[in-house]
């Protein structure tokens, strides 16, 4: 499989990340040189193998259902580039 | 008695106790070496205030007839760990100014334990590189040069660059480190020092910046596998607020070093020996299995077949956690916003992140997104993660026959910069060693083994069973104790 400049762009709207017309000439050959390195795994016969997903085993925990935290608002918009009346604030989303 | 930043953890923590020196005096010494070494570039914020706070609150302490376990002793703490109250960054400009309000579970263990920090230590950006030529905060370098009488500045290895360098030359006697695919193991190796990555769950992920979440793990850099053992202990245990930590006793890693491998049957497996592997490496491999056998270990050939698909197999894998866990990069919470006149906020999301992340950070991002999005998520991430069950399972059969492995490091010593920038997988080669036993969540360490004919440091890596990084230690010391390895940067910076 390898990628032409058209899915370089649509890659780079999924990951929101702006890229401009030179960007998506040099990604394309550089992805590609990766992709074609990685697709060496389809020498590796995997039938039957169960994906690997927790390395270490390991078990998910429970835990009680009560509150641990929170009442932090001002620490939690303290990095916000603009927060206003205790909120996060962005561009205007609907017209 | 020799100069105080000559000393390790091991050294300052008993020289404070038997009153050789305050720990006011230690912070002091360290905090001029930092000071003065501004050329190296390994820190990207120098905190002297918090060394010289916990120094004084040691001092106090001991007055009053108390000592912590690290009490006296100032560390460096790699930029990843969110520092309550410090700057942390992640060295991307995308989380440039971001001063978080809680500390890391680790970092919080290591003060706690009376430690001081002495600042964040500079890295590849969100740990993704292997020659710390990625940060948004400049190349570090490393303090080591080749003995050609040439002056090429040469890398610490990355992603922990600012770490090694900062060990090797002693602008502090322990720091902290995380590895993802060989980040602790290779810097280490490049600059002469020790570095153990332990079992997948040891140290809690909580406030470390996420990289690559299945794989990321915290651990210590320092001078020796003593001083390693001692970080190790007071960063490990468990953590409630981290869902993959292990909930499992911290063993007494210090009190029970023992470089007597009897009894001990170390691997050699027969699939590092890659094709190309300089003569050099293959040498000083050679002289470490001399040296298990000489500390009493048997020495068994193994085969873990699946070696060369390890690499591959990492580069689906962990772009593929990072896209995930680096969408929470938007402008909206914290760190960078870009806003272009008249932008929507889908266009200030994309913008900030063109503006906010480095080349390989994208790199990475747009590889991940794309082994993750619809029609190919089987064929890539489906794939890898199957592939990572047989890596594993071939570590799983080497144990029936062996304790640990060892193993070179790196292919190579520490190269020059911009010496393999221009080709992302010539650089990714570097981990060809280290990232198998990422991929198992396996306990490693690398320890000094002697120099190349460069005069460099080149480093041994010992693989241990999952949770029994005491041997891991033990061969490590092992080691030390016969390469005798006391070479050292000269100072130049």
């Amino acid at each position: 499989m390898s990628v032409s400049a058209e899915d370089v762009r649509k890659i780079a709207s999924l990951a929101r990340i702006a890229v401009t017309e030179d960007q998506v000439a040099s990604m394309v050959p550089e992805l590609n040189n990766i992709l074609g390195w990685i697709e060496q795994l389809g020498e590796v016969n995997t039938d039957g193998v169960e994906p690997l997903a927790a390395v270490i085993p390991n078990t998910l925990r429970l835990r009680d259902d009560v509150v641990t935290d929170g009442n932090v608002r001002d620490k939690v918009l303290a990095n916000a580039p603009q927060a206003e009346h205790g909120f996060f604030a962005v561009p205007k989303v609907i017209e | 008695m020799s100069e105080i930043t000559d000393l390790g953890v091991a050294a300052i923590r008993d020289g404070f106790r038997d009153g050789d020196f305050s720990a006011v005096e230690v912070a002091e010494a360290f905090n001029a070496n930092v000071a003065a070494a501004k050329q190296l570039n390994a820190f990207i914020v120098e905190t002297p205030e918090h060394a010289l706070a916990a120094a004084d609150a040691a001092d106090q302490e001991r007055a009053g007839g108390s000592v912590r376990p690290l009490s006296g002793v100032p560390l460096g703490i790699k930029d990843l760990f969110c520092t309550d109250g410090v700057q942390t960054t992640a060295a991307s400009h995308i989380l440039e100014g971001f001063v978080p309000a809680y500390e890391s579970t680790v970092s919080e263990r290591l003060f706690l334990a009376g430690a001081g920090m002495l600042g964040k230590l500079n890295m590849d950006q969100f740990a993704m590189g292997s020659s710390n030529e990625t940060s948004a905060f400049g190349n570090v370098l490393s303090p080591w040069r080749r003995n050609d009488g040439g002056n090429a500045a040469l890398t610490p290895g990355g992603s922990s660059g600012g770490s090694a360098s900062a060990v090797a030359a002693r602008l502090a006697p322990g720091v902290t480190g995380t590895d993802t695919g060989g980040s602790i193991r290779q810097p280490a190796a490049f600059t002469g020092i020790s570095g153990i990555k332990p079992t997948y769950g040891r140290c809690s992920r909580w406030g470390i910046v996420a990289f690559a979440s299945s794989l990321d793990q915290a651990g210590p850099m320092a001078r020796d596998a003593r001083d390693c053992a001692i970080l190790l202990e007071a960063m490990s245990g468990f953590d409630p607020k981290d869902s993959t930590s292990l909930d499992v006793p911290v063993p007494a890693w210090e009190d029970n070093l023992s470089s007597s491998l009897k009894g001990k049957r170390v691997g050699v497996p027969k699939e590092y020996r890659v094709d190309g592997m300089p003569a050099e490496i293959e040498k000083l491999w050679e002289r470490g299995i001399d040296m298990m056998r000489d500390a009493g270990a048997e020495i068994v050939e193994v085969s873990l077949p699946h070696t060369k698909y390890a690499l591959p197999t990492y580069y689906i894998i962990a772009p593929a956690e990072a896209s995930s866990n680096l969408a929470r990069y938007d402008g909206v919470r914290y760190g960078l916003r870009d806003l272009p006149d008249g932008a929507n906020l889908q266009e200030m999301y994309a913008a900030t992140r063109a503006d906010g992340f480095g080349a390989e950070v994208r790199r990475r991002i747009l590889i991940g997104t794309y082994v993750l999005s619809a029609g190919f998520y089987d064929a890539y991430y489906t794939k890898a993660q199957k592939v990572r069950a047989l890596i594993a399972r071939d570590f799983e059969q080497a144990w029936n026959a062996c304790d640990l492995l060892l193993t070179p490091t790196a292919p190579s010593a520490a190269f020059a910069l911009g010496e393999k920038n221009a080709d992302p997988i010539a650089m990714y080669l570097n981990d060809v060693f280290t990232v198998p036993s990422s991929l198992a969540g396996l306990p490693a360490m690398s320890v000094p083994g002697g120099l190349d004919s460069a005069g460099l440091p080149l480093g041994l890596q010992i693989i241990g069973k999952p949770l029994d990084e005491q041997s891991v230690l033990n061969a490590g010391l092992a080691i030390e104790e016969r390469a005798g390895f006391t070479a050292r940067a000269g100072r130049w910076w």
